[in-house]
């Protein structure tokens, strides 16, 4: 067996976490991260300042505008500084 | 301490704090948007009666509180007119006499969660503004917006491992930041 075949870095089980945090982690990357928890404190340390961080964010309700309507926004008042000048 | 006005800023600042101030109160985002062009149009019609008392934030706030007011004036809708109070005022020298009294705050939650939130919301646009721009689009496309990844790669021109790159730093950055000011 390789060793990378349940074994995952740090830096892989931290990206597989912020995955999770999106419901985008793979059932099998799900598992090596549990793994990687049930012994890792560094990860687990990371994991349970991500899910704190979601559940605030979520709690939040935070709504924004898209980097178009944005792009938009600005140009009108881009515009309309110019218009005063 | 007098403060200043750059207008120049003001969407990368405060278009997402304001959008969010105002769809919370009106619900509809099109309506959100108006309003907060309106706001940026009204500030920058009253730049020079700005006197530096206040944040540029706050200044722009208190002019888009008076749009959402408008706002619900204007659509007269039946939200609208349940919202508008109307008092019998028994004085004799006014006998029948209807008076508006005031506004209603038109929003069904406490102010203490009202304020919870408000204060939430201004520590994580806080946080969010010291992220490079990059990292701060990615997360606000994916944690605010709620977009697909590969939709976001295709607007930022980036590649998916790039694109979880940009989010790990930034969730790092924001829990610390936000661990700081707000946790």
């Amino acid at each position: 067996m390789k060793k990378g075949f349940l074994f995952i870095s740090c830096e892989e089980a931290k990206h597989i976490c912020d995955k999770a945090q999106y419901g985008e982690a793979t059932i099998w990357e799900k598992f090596e991260l549990k793994l990687r928890l049930s012994w890792c404190h560094i990860t687990r340390s990371y994991a349970k300042k991500n899910q704190k961080l979601s559940e605030v964010l979520k709690k939040s309700n935070l709504k924004g505008m898209s980097l178009k309507d944005r792009e938009s926004l600005k140009l009108t008042i881009q515009q309309e500084l110019k218009k005063q000048h | 301490m007098k403060h200043e006005l750059n207008p120049e800023n003001w969407v990368d600042l405060y278009s997402d704090y304001l959008f969010n101030y105002t769809i919370s109160r009106v619900n509809e985002s099109e309506i959100a948007k108006d309003l907060v062009q309106e706001t940026f149009l009204a500030g920058l019609g009253a730049l020079k009666n700005f006197k530096g008392e206040a944040h540029e934030r706050t200044w722009l706030i208190a002019i888009l509180k008076r749009k959402i007011i408008d706002y619900y004036r204007k659509i007269n809708s039946n939200k609208g007119k349940a919202e508008v109070r109307i008092q019998f005022n028994s004085g004799d020298d006014n006998e029948g006499e209807w008076l508006e009294t005031n506004v209603a705050d038109p929003f069904d939650k406490t102010a203490e969660d009202e304020f919870e939130n408000q204060e939430l919301g201004a520590a994580i646009y806080s946080c969010l503004a010291k992220l490079n721009t990059k990292q701060a689009e990615a997360f606000k496309m994916k944690t605010i917006l709620g977009m697909e990844t590969e939709d976001i790669c295709n607007d930022l021109n980036i590649t998916t491992s790039n694109f979880w790159v940009l989010i790990h730093r930034a969730r790092t950055a924001m829990a610390e930041c936000l661990e700081k000011h707000w946790f």
